[in-house]
């Protein structure tokens, strides 16, 4: 599995709950060029907004503020690690590949590096959703910039 | 009388049928949310559709007579259950179809510019939105109730909230969040001498204690089916028959009229087939007869006692464990509403989803109260009259393991 840490239960729930505790992309922007959308879950606690700053075609940052649980909070951080970098074919694809995997079809596990954490999501399905909604969100954000 | 909750699990096929979840024996601790239905209430819905088939309403054949006879018997049964008059009982969908029946077929009617409704902060959203509407069309006020520090509704406090301008008071008698009780008789009549109507959402209440509309002397009374072992779909809204033929129906059709002429001019049945147009939920308003029975025969008084225990028994349970916040230790209700340390409560609820306990986590739809509880999100255990002791206890393992609380997704 080509992720930068060993691959056990223990060291997932290590990343889970670091990016939870000690998110890194956690903020809301201070300065221009960001395009937000909200997020929030009908199960009615998960409650934040992404914020997506694209450059030379690239995304050059990419934020999320608000309340949620551990899953939606450490999954939209992850997410927001590797955005950062990609241009819009790459974003899409790293979406599509984590989206698959959640939803336990085939994917490219290759692109996800930390996103892999969340393999057994599935497990609890009541919570596909927090693990998804900051990933689909942002899914949006490059959609519409690319209009 | 003491009831045996084993014993009364023997007439619940959810219970017979040994449900499991995350394959684990099911722990059912969300009755603020819906209840299990005993046999007697799935006999009355099978047999409404394998033996009994038919509409209701002026029929001219046994099989629809039959019906409006067994109608007009669970509406007997409702009002012998709330101490009502037969005709004060109207079938609705639900507390939230009765909440909006009222706001919208005789609040919206009744209220002038400048008139308050006044509401409490711990309300459910079906006493929160129907109101906010009914004050745009009119342009009513909102006021609300301040809460006492523990998160109670206090006489004082609604006599200070009352002013000549409070039309409308809109409380539920028991919080769905903290569970405390209302003092709704002393409201009642302190709303009364302001010459203000009291609507109550009996939702969390009508199924757990002993509701008497005559000795509350409320104007309107709201509950839900499903919450006491009936049907989900149906529902009642008590009013006062004076104020019923005040209210207009804001839903018509067939079923509710007496005469109607093209040039638009329409009498109304009397109250309550004025308020029940259209096709009724006829195997829901058939199934509340049985549940209500049922909830009768065990006896009401006995279910709260059996509740207030557990709930004694579920904060010991919880406080013990050293690992949670609770925030409604002294509320009466079979409701206790907690965090565990340093666990978000959607995470705390797929943990113990994990070990295969039913609780809910949120805000509960009351997300006015979180600013009061100073938490975006809560779980929240709740009893009835089949919850054990053995129960809370797997609760309260959970809760002492809440750190573990990723085990959900990998074990």
């Amino acid at each position: 599995m080509p992720t930068s840490f060993e691959l056990t239960p223990m060291m997932m729930r290590e990343v889970i709950m670091d990016h939870y505790s000690n998110p890194r992309h956690k903020s809301t922007p201070s300065g221009d060029g960001y395009v937000s959308i909200h997020a929030s879950s009908t199960n009615c606690i998960d409650d934040f907004d992404v914020y997506l700053k694209k450059e030379n075609g690239k995304v050059a940052d990419a934020l999320w503020n608000g309340v949620s649980c551990t899953i939606s909070g450490a999954s939209t951080d992850i997410l927001c690690d590797q955005l950062i970098g990609k241009n819009d074919e790459e974003a899409h694809y790293l979406i599509k590949q984590y989206l698959n995997m959640i939803e336990e079809k085939e994917f490219d596990d290759s692109v996800l590096d930390e996103a892999i954490v969340f393999m057994n999501t599935g497990k609890q399905a009541a919570r596909i959703h927090c693990a998804t909604m900051g990933w689909t969100a942002m899914d949006e954000i490059l959609y519409k910039e690319e209009k | 009388m003491k009831l045996d909750p084993i014993a009364l699990r023997n007439d619940f096929s959810m219970y017979r049928n040994a449900v499991k979840m995350q394959g684990k024996p099911l722990v059912w601790l969300d009755n603020a949310s819906t209840t299990f239905k005993p046999d007697c209430v799935i006999e009355e819905i099978v047999r409404y559709y394998s033996e009994e088939t038919a509409n209701s309403h002026r029929g001219d054949y046994d099989l629809c007579y039959n019906i409006d006879q067994k109608i007009l018997a669970s509406r007997k049964t409702v009002a012998h259950f709330i101490n009502s008059e037969v005709e004060e009982v109207v079938f609705t969908t639900g507390t939230t179809g009765s909440i909006n029946l009222v706001a919208f077929g005789y609040a919206a009617k009744t209220l002038k510019e400048g008139d308050e409704i006044l509401l409490s902060e711990a309300e459910h959203a079906s006493n929160l939105l129907p109101w906010f509407k009914v004050a745009e069309l009119t342009g009513a006020r909102l006021a609300y109730v301040p809460l006492d520090k523990e998160g109670r509704i206090t006489v004082e406090n609604v006599q200070k909230s009352l002013t000549p301008k409070t039309k409308i008071v809109a409380l539920a008698q028991v919080g769905n969040v903290l569970g405390f009780v209302a003092p709704i008789k002393e409201i009642a009549a302190i709303c009364h001498r302001n010459h203000s109507i009291l609507v109550v959402d009996g939702a969390q209440s009508v199924p757990h204690m002993k509701v008497d509309v005559k000795d509350l002397d409320c104007d309107f009374l709201s509950f839900s089916g499903h919450k006491l072992l009936g049907p989900t779909g149906v529902g009642v809204l008590y009013g006062k028959m004076s104020l019923l033929l005040e209210t207009d129906p804001y839903v018509s059709g067939g079923g509710n009229n007496d005469k109607f002429y093209k040039e638009g001019t329409v009498t109304f049945l009397k109250p309550p087939m004025k308020f029940e147009a259209g096709t009724l939920n006829i195997e829901g308003i058939l199934g509340l007869k049985p549940a209500i029975e049922y909830i009768e025969k065990v006896g009401i008084e006995n279910i709260n006692a059996h509740e207030r225990e557990l709930k004694a028994y579920a904060v010991e349970k919880l406080k013990a464990t050293k690992n949670c916040v609770i925030y409604n230790e002294d509320s009466e209700a079979g409701i206790v509403t907690f965090n565990i340390d340093g666990v978000f409560a959607q995470d705390a609820a797929t943990f113990l989803n994990s070990r295969g306990i039913a609780c809910r986590s949120g805000q509960h739809c009351a997300k006015i109260l979180n600013d009061f509880l100073g938490t975006p999100a809560t779980v929240r255990a709740s009893f009835y009259l089949y919850t054990t002791k053995e129960d809370i206890d797997l609760l309260a393992d959970a809760v002492a393991h809440g750190k573990e609380f990723l085990d959900a997704y990998f074990i």
